[in-house]
């Protein structure tokens, strides 16, 4: 990204999940393009806590990029292991536990479908992490009620809520009449999802409004953006329009400040879950969120 | 990589047919000046409002001067985005990312190189054979495809290298056959020092067995599915041998399109080697 735009601008840069293994991922074909979205199963690769640490962390660090680093495990051990780790590591502002991923191979554990074992990992995460460093949790809405897993989380200690990651997709090629994923399934992504995401972020924010919530989901512009932060997101995170445009993040900001500044906002938090007031109630009183992208 | 791609808003300048093929020349300055032969470039596709949401890589056959800069792309449909492609006319407008990859390594001396293109593969041949003559290089080509309407720039290979050797599988033009049948002798009669080779996986990998016979390097461009094209995804790699004699799954984007073809595992294109870093129960584990 660091090729397209200056990374120091940016709110933050969350990572890919960090594992504590280095990972080769899935077979190819990884993606396939849908409708407005891309189902992709590149099955976590990456080098692995020890070289992200010597070798991309420095990186970002020298660069001025606040660096959320996600983590993704397949115990609460893996996850909590990987906290330590992160601890003693200068450069972290904020950890994301990826309770979510539907990639692993590990089958039997999706943490985030199970508001119990979520809980867990989060608190044992919240544990080995320095006190001053955010931990988030984010949240798939491949569940029967995300409400019940975003308090659970919390419960369990959680700084901040992201929502959401991609749901479970599939699509056959009907010329090879095969998946089109070597995987068979895969996360779906892209503007495809963006209903399913401000819906979770409205049904959060709605039940739990003190917990800053970190929005995405299919957001390609401005007023993507700030459709999330009307219905209760304090920051908003851009993930595949960067495929499509590499100066998105700079490109989507710029539109957001400007469709603020249209309605009268002095600052983002002002506009954070506006969308829950009736028209005349009047301004709220409450802004301690902490985290804003702008 | 050498260039750093930059993202522009091109006009298409002429469209045209190549027998089974669409050429599209787009005036894109910042990307012309930059490209050297084996770039590509990732194009969005559908407009602005497109529910296409990944963008196309194509290699750039031709750089020219014209209006600032053109660069010149042969694809052939395949899809609703390339059918779009093929419906732009003159003063469209096309957004460009570019350019991106690492270009093909050239020799440092004068030596004998073989150029193989597979179908249009052999579009991003030209520039590079440009590129080897300039450095006193010799150029020979052997161009195939499965039919004579899908061999690309038959002529201009005849133009430009000492020899020319063309191969279609139904016989329709040149030799009836596919381009490794050919190959071995080509490389024999040039004395060639080294091969460069784009088109399919299939005919990479057979151009590399015939390299590495000679014990001669090969330069293979790969063609692998990309969403971004510029290394975030993840999705477009290939199981590659590294310095290190470890297979890591490297992005066809960012870490190629060009590798050494002894480097890349073409058997296990579309797998994880059991024996790559990271792989699931692998020893690096």
């Amino acid at each position: 990204m660091a090729q397209f735009f200056d990374v120091t601008r940016l709110g933050a840069f969350v990572t890919r999940s960090i594992t504590m293994a280095p990972r080769a991922g899935r077979p190819t074909p990884r993606m396939a393009e849908t409708p407005s979205g891309l189902l992709n199963a590149v099955g976590l690769q990456g080098p692995g806590v020890e070289a992200f640490l010597t070798q991309e962390l420095p990186w970002l660090a020298e660069r001025g990029a606040r660096t959320v680093v996600s983590i993704g495990g397949g115990t609460v051990a893996e996850y909590t292991a990987l906290a330590r780790r992160l601890a003693d590591a200068p450069g972290v502002t904020a950890v994301e536990v990826n309770l979510s991923c539907p990639n692993v191979e590990d089958r039997g554990r999706v943490f985030a479908r199970d508001g119990s074992s979520a809980a867990e990992v989060v608190a044992s995460v919240r544990a080995a992490t320095r006190y001053d460093v955010p931990v988030i949790a984010k949240l798939t809405s491949d569940v029967a009620d995300i409400v019940a897993v975003a308090r659970s989380c919390v419960d369990g200690g959680a700084d901040a809520l992201a929502m959401i990651n991609t749901p479970v997709g599939m699509s056959v090629d009907v010329d090879t009449m095969r998946p089109s994923l070597a995987a068979g399934t895969g996360g779906l992504s892209g503007p495809a999802i963006r209903p399913l995401a401000v819906r979770c972020v409205w049904q959060v924010h709605a039940a739990l409004p003190g917990v800053p919530i970190i929005g995405m989901g299919g957001v390609t512009t401005g007023r993507d953006a700030l459709e999330f932060v009307l219905a209760g997101a304090c920051a908003v995170a851009v993930g595949s329009a960067l495929f499509h445009d590499p100066y998105a993040c700079p490109r989507i900001q710029r539109e957001l400040e400007e469709l603020l500044t249209e309605r009268g906002f002095d600052r983002l938090a002002d506009a954070v879950g506006l969308a829950h007031h009736p028209p005349g109630s009047g301004p709220r009183g409450r802004t301690d969120l902490e985290e804003s992208s702008l | 990589m050498a260039a750093s791609p930059v993202q522009v808003t091109g006009t298409v300048l002429t469209t045209r047919r190549v027998d089974a093929y669409h050429a599209l020349t787009v005036v894109a300055p910042g990307v012309a000046d930059r490209t050297r032969p084996g770039h590509f470039v990732g194009v969005a596709v559908g407009g602005p409002s497109t529910s296409m949401l990944t963008r196309r890589a194509f290699a750039i056959h031709d750089v020219k001067p014209d209006y600032g800069g053109t660069v010149e792309l042969v694809f052939t449909v395949r899809g609703p985005g390339t059918a779009w492609l093929a419906d732009l006319r003159a003063r469209d407008t096309l957004d460009l990312v570019g350019p991106l990859g690492r270009p093909f390594p050239l020799p440092r001396d004068p030596c004998t190189c073989v150029l193989v293109g597979g179908e249009y593969g052999s579009a991003s041949l030209f520039a590079l054979g440009d590129a080897l003559q300039q450095r006193g290089c010799r150029i020979d080509f052997v161009l195939g495809a499965p039919s004579a309407d899908r061999v690309f720039g038959a002529l201009r290979a005849r133009r430009m290298g000492e020899t020319t050797t063309l191969t279609t599988e139904d016989g329709s033009l040149g030799m009836r056959g596919k381009v490794t049948d050919v190959l071995a002798g080509v490389i024999a009669d040039a004395r060639a020092d080294v091969v460069y080779a784009c088109g399919p996986m299939a005919m990479l990998q057979g151009v590399t067995a015939v390299g590495v016979e000679f014990d001669i390097p090969v330069q293979v461009a790969v063609e692998e599915a990309m969403a971004c094209g510029i290394g975030v995804c993840m999705t477009c790699v290939l199981p590659v041998i590294g310095d290190d004699g470890v297979t890591r799954m490297v992005r066809a984007c960012t870490d190629g399109p060009v590798f050494r073809g002894e480097r890349v595992r073409f058997e296990d294109v579309g797998t994880i080697p059991f024996d790559a870093l990271g792989a699931p129960g692998g020893r690096h584990a």
